[in-house]
């Protein structure tokens, strides 16, 4: 990562990829990187930190990495993964935003699968995303100094400053992906709903392991009477609280799948984010936390609708814990 | 969201009206090419214009230990990122792992068991006590005989394809040139083989 900063700082175009204890190892470098304003796009594949030693999925890369200052996306599948990379550069380089951003992809179920992707061609790629032009580069011809020191009396403005281009990052996420959708017919949000309409209880996923599982649990549940609908999180930074809070404001119960734990605190960071949101307003709803599907454990559709089913009934009559690890074997 | 026509997955209705997925499991060894043999499944099922996904159970691979490759096929698209635990077809590269794996898990009732092996599907029928219908080939034979190395994975392929048509066996040759280049040819050649040999056990 401190190689694309020198990139990004002479004015190139900047794309890295990486996962689990890569991120972690570059963790230092990933706040130097959105201070310094380095439009730079990753690719995070989402995987489990050691120990012990697991390679597989989960999102506890990623949550360690919730306050590095980046716009974070998500993608739910090989299609989003391919149609948000450009995006990503787009929102990226707007000078609104200059930001980097990072693209989050789950580990194996997402990245090692083969599945149908329809590709755009390169005119459709120059076409959404042009040639880049730095809002600012290192030039020995024309010298400036990048990333110097922020004594007290300047690094909180320095914050505040990054805090408020971040937060309006939202309008340009927003423009972006519509842009996307008018051009090639596939539209994304930051927060997408199915089934939402006339449900009284909500699953709430981010990543597409259970957002994709959670789907059909979600048909399965409705088959069986539930008036169950499905929010899944793609924009994790910016949290999008005005579209949460009116999505589920009025509804009787969250269940929120996290992959990820505090371990020692609040339980899931998705479901800490909603909490937060929701605190204090009249209509809010139960919310139910459940940490599944850690370090590559396979949750089938079935058990998600079991899990549902059960947490709906325990909340229902008052004895659901703060949080819950579901599919822990005894 | 692209709200596409779901079909549930889960409470699996009756007589399977409207389910469309075809579910694959392959058990292979480290090294067999079970992997891979599940992706050029998919890409051929895509090639067709339909939804298919492909991967292996996620792991350290070692050579020569017991493997486990998915692949799901289907008409619409497919919301489940979960391994295949009731499979509609088995395909066994390697007749030797019926005594340490339970190959016939989870499988449909009208499923089959596909099986590497000179032997006629009567003789694992009897050995394992299988519930489900069971199909063989001598894949060994073929790959060796046309390919000229015992691996079995594209000649498997085509004895499933006979026992249950999965895709058009022409599907495959673009998938099988991408991947082994001036060897495709040879390999649509053990599938053909093997699709014309397969031995079906009586649906009775």
């Amino acid at each position: 990562m401190s190689a694309c900063v020198g990139l990004s700082a002479t004015g190139c175009r900047t794309f890295t990829a990486t996962s689990s204890q890569g991120l972690a190892l570059m963790h230092e470098i990933l706040f130097i990187v959105s201070a310094m304003r380095l439009p730079i796009v990753m690719a995070t594949v989402n995987r489990a930190l050691s120990a012990p030693i697991n390679i597989w999925g989960d999102l506890s890369d990623v949550m360690a990495n919730r306050d590095i200052g980046w716009v974070q996306l998500f993608g739910n599948n090989g299609q989003e993964v391919y149609d948000l990379t450009p995006c990503c550069f787009k929102i990226a380089e707007d000078r609104r935003v200059l930001l980097p951003v990072m693209l989050n992809i789950d580990g194996f179920t997402l990245s090692h699968v083969v599945e149908p992707i329809e590709t755009l061609t390169q005119q459709d790629f120059d076409d959404f995303l042009p040639p880049y032009e730095p809002a600012q580069r290192l030039d020995v011809n024309q010298p400036i100094s990048m990333g110097p020191v922020g004594p007290p009396d300047i690094f909180t403005e320095t914050k505040k400053v990054h805090d408020d281009a971040l937060v309006a990052s939202r309008i340009v996420v927003n423009e972006v992906l519509d842009d996307f959708g008018r051009r090639f017919g596939r539209s994304y949000r930051a927060v997408e709903e199915y089934q939402t309409d006339d449900a009284d209880v909500l699953l709430f996923t981010i990543g597409g392991t259970l957002g994709e599982t959670g789907h059909t649990a979600v048909d399965a549940l409705r088959a069986r009477g539930m008036k169950i609908g499905q929010v899944l999180l793609r924009l994790w930074r910016p949290f999008p609280f005005d579209d949460i809070r009116r999505i589920f404001t009025g509804r009787k119960a969250v269940i929120v799948y996290d992959r990820a734990l505090s371990v020692g605190g609040p339980g899931g960071p998705v479901a800490s984010e909603l909490r937060a949101a929701m605190y204090g307003r009249p209509d809010a709803p139960a919310i139910l936390s459940l940490i599944a599907a850690l370090g590559g454990r396979d949750v089938r559709a079935v058990e998600m609708a079991e899990q549902i089913e059960n947490a709906v009934r325990r909340a229902g009559e008052g004895e659901y814990p703060a949080y819950e690890m579901v599919g822990v074997r005894e | 969201m692209a709200v596409h026509p779901i079909v549930s997955r889960v409470d699996n209705p009756p007589g399977r009206e409207g389910w469309t997925v075809i579910e694959l499991r392959f058990h292979g060894r480290g090294g067999q090419g079970a992997v891979t043999s599940a992706e050029l499944l998919a890409h051929a099922a895509i090639s067709e214009g339909r939804f298919a996904q492909s991967f292996p159970a996620f792991g350290p691979e070692r050579r020569g230990a017991p493997v486990l490759a998915f692949a799901r096929i289907d008409d619409s698209k497919i919301y489940l990122r979960e391994q295949v635990y009731e499979p509609d077809v088995v395909i066994v590269l390697d007749a030797a792992l019926l005594d340490i794996v339970d190959v016939a898990e989870g499988v449909k009732p009208d499923g089959v068991i596909v099986i590497n092996s000179p032997e006629p599907p009567a003789h694992f029928k009897e050995k394992y006590q299988f519930k489900t219908r069971v199909a063989t080939v001598n894949a060994q034979r073929i790959a060796l005989n046309l390919l000229r190395r015992p691996i079995v994975n594209t000649t498997m392929l085509g004895g499933a394809i006979k026992a249950r048509g999965l895709v058009r066996l022409e599907s495959l040759k673009q998938p099988l040139e991408e991947r082994f280049g001036a060897l495709g040819a040879r390999n649509f050649a053990v599938m053909e083989r093997a699709f014309e040999e397969l031995v079906m056990e009586d649906a009775s």
